[in-house]
């Protein structure tokens, strides 16, 4: 009996196949596509406490076996999350993820305690909509915030700590490959009680359109994902989970089942699946699909067996 | 998956690509194309140029690295495609005019078929193509201009509904040409932003609109003109 089940903080997912934040909204468009309740998670679309509109102008190109994005954040904020997504997402059965951003250390605060008291207030109503956060202090698409929280190491510890004192959800924090030290920074979150990192998001990056001779994205830099960064994020996943016990979420250009198994190899707890979603829309159960069968052709019976071998 | 019928260059640089299959699909919908399953990542988003009850066909401009690879697929070949995406146009009423220009002359033909009582304006900044296909499906006007403004030549007055497809300079003058002409007609722009997943997911095909972001994907390709905000 292959057993692809996951622990994180006491909470209990199917397999390890959770969709990544900003690639999967927040679940409806792809939840008409395929029975999104197969997966173990999904984080939904970064939120924060006000409304984004997100960047101007061109927002995608591809790249060698990868993308750049500048979405920039554009998201409905955190009050109309919990107004008109969060009925739906009460009836779903996976690990519901919510995605906090911020622009300032007093707004991820108060968005991390608006979705605590949210939860509360369902929970006594013996219902749930969201089962973890994961603190985003690692996009790179945001001038004021996001990123800028996720390069130096006790900046980070600030915003970590403030947001663990606002909520008794589990916390993640999803960790930037521009960090200046990924790994110190996955030891601090050890230190400030989050209780789980997951790593990693974009990497800024750039093109340049040579005939307008400007950069093709208004915010200058964007952000790399896709299979192109795939062996970076692995070694960067490797080394967090020799550094610190806290369950990883692995995630870099994962694109086949193969994959997932290599990052679990490297010690990954679950992993999450970004980009690759949009090169196939039936990504996650494919992958659900292609694990089992791996699992079944290793005899491998639960992910316990390889995880962390390396 | 689907299988290449057929792929002709008729014209420099733009193709005509046919694909086998039963498909489904409304006037001013799209498909996401990509030509191998590994490589281009991400589809490209296509309109539907016709539909028949055993094949699907494609007009592309080659732009860039996804289209090149999609110019090079021979009759048996595999391609990745999903669809049918978007709203496709709204109803249409009354007297209609749809306005196309290069490769946005592309949605009108699967759409003159559902509408052949609607005058056509095709507009080149070269080479003409495709016209003698629009004429012979056309009952109203054809009406084609080369290396000028293909909207000088449409009255907006004389219509009910206008839908124009093309650069975005077009859609801009489309938009200031309705205020212009006194805004009686109801006008459409469709447009063709850069899209990574095609179903309303993953925002970067954002449209900036008077009333905020929309979706170009799943909220349109097809706008009202005076509701887009142009750079």
């Amino acid at each position: 009996m292959t057993d692809l089940s996951c622990q994180i903080a006491g909470v209990s997912f199917k397999n390890p196949i959770v969709m990544a934040s900003g690639t999967f909204g927040f679940g409806k468009e792809y939840g008409a596509i395929y029975d999104i309740n197969q997966l173990g998670g999904l984080s939904g679309k970064g939120l924060t406490l006000h409304p984004k509109a997100g960047n101007e102008g061109v927002r995608v190109a591809e790249t060698a076996s990868g993308m750049l994005n500048s979405v920039g954040l554009e998201n409905p904020g955190i009050h109309a999350f919990l107004r008109e997504e969060c009925p739906r997402w009460e009836q779903l059965d996976l690990v519901r993820i919510v995605n906090l951003g911020g622009n300032t250390i007093e707004e991820y605060v108060e968005g991390a305690r608006l979705i605590d008291e949210d939860a509360a207030w369902r929970r006594r109503e013996g219902r749930t909509a969201v089962d973890m956060i994961e603190l985003n202090i690692s996009c790179p698409n945001v001038k004021a915030g996001g990123m800028a929280y996720g390069i130096k190491t006790e900046i980070a510890r600030q915003v970590v700590r403030e947001v663990r004192a606002a909520t008794t959800l589990p916390l993640i924090v999803k960790l930037s490959p521009n960090a200046e030290d990924i790994v110190g920074m996955a030891v601090m979150c050890q230190e400030e009680q989050a209780d789980g990192v997951s790593l990693i998001n974009t990497f800024s990056a750039m093109k340049i359109d040579i005939s307008k001779r400007r950069s093709v994205f208004e915010n200058l830099y964007a952000g790399l994902s896709g299979p192109a960064i795939k062996p970076i994020a692995l070694r960067m996943v490797h080394q967090v989970c020799q550094a610190v016990t806290l369950p990883v979420m692995g995630m870099g250009g994962i694109s086949s089942a193969e994959d997932v198994v290599e990052f679990i190899m490297a010690g990954a707890a679950v992993v999450q699946v970004g980009t690759h979603n949009f090169v196939h829309l039936r990504a996650g159960e494919q992958l659900i699909a292609g694990l089992t069968a791996w699992m079944q052709a290793e005899g491998v019976q639960t992910l316990d067996e390889i995880r962390g071998i390396l | 998956m689907a299988i290449v019928l057929a792929n002709e260059e008729i014209s420099p640089g733009v193709l005509k690509l046919s694909v086998q299959g039963r498909f489904t699909g409304k006037m001013g919908q799209f498909y996401m194309l990509r030509a191998g399953e590994r490589y281009p990542l991400l589809s490209r988003p296509i309109s539907i140029f016709d539909l028949e009850e055993d094949r699907l066909d494609f007009l592309i401009q080659v732009a860039g690295e996804g289209t090149t690879r999609l110019s090079e697929l021979k009759p048996g070949d595999r391609l990745t495609l999903d669809g049918p995406f978007g709203n496709g146009f709204p109803p249409l009423v009354g007297r209609i005019a749809f306005v196309g220009g290069g490769i946005g002359i592309a949605p009108f033909y699967y759409a003159l078929r559902k509408a052949p009582q609607a005058d056509v304006y095709l507009g080149f900044s070269r080479e003409p193509y495709m016209v003698e296909e629009f004429r012979a499906l056309a009952c109203g006007n054809v009406t084609v201009d080369v290396g000028g403004s293909i909207l000088e030549k449409v009255d907006f007055r004389k219509y009910d509904t206008v839908i124009a497809c093309g650069p975005q300079p077009m859609l801009h003058a489309v938009q200031r040409k309705q205020e212009e002409s006194g805004g009686q007609a109801n006008v459409y722009v469709s447009l063709e932003n850069r899209m990574a997943c095609g179903i309303g997911a993953c925002l970067v095909c954002s449209v900036k609109c008077r009333d905020g972001r929309k979706k170009a994907c799943a909220d349109g390709p097809v706008f009202l003109a005076e509701e887009v905000v142009f750079a």
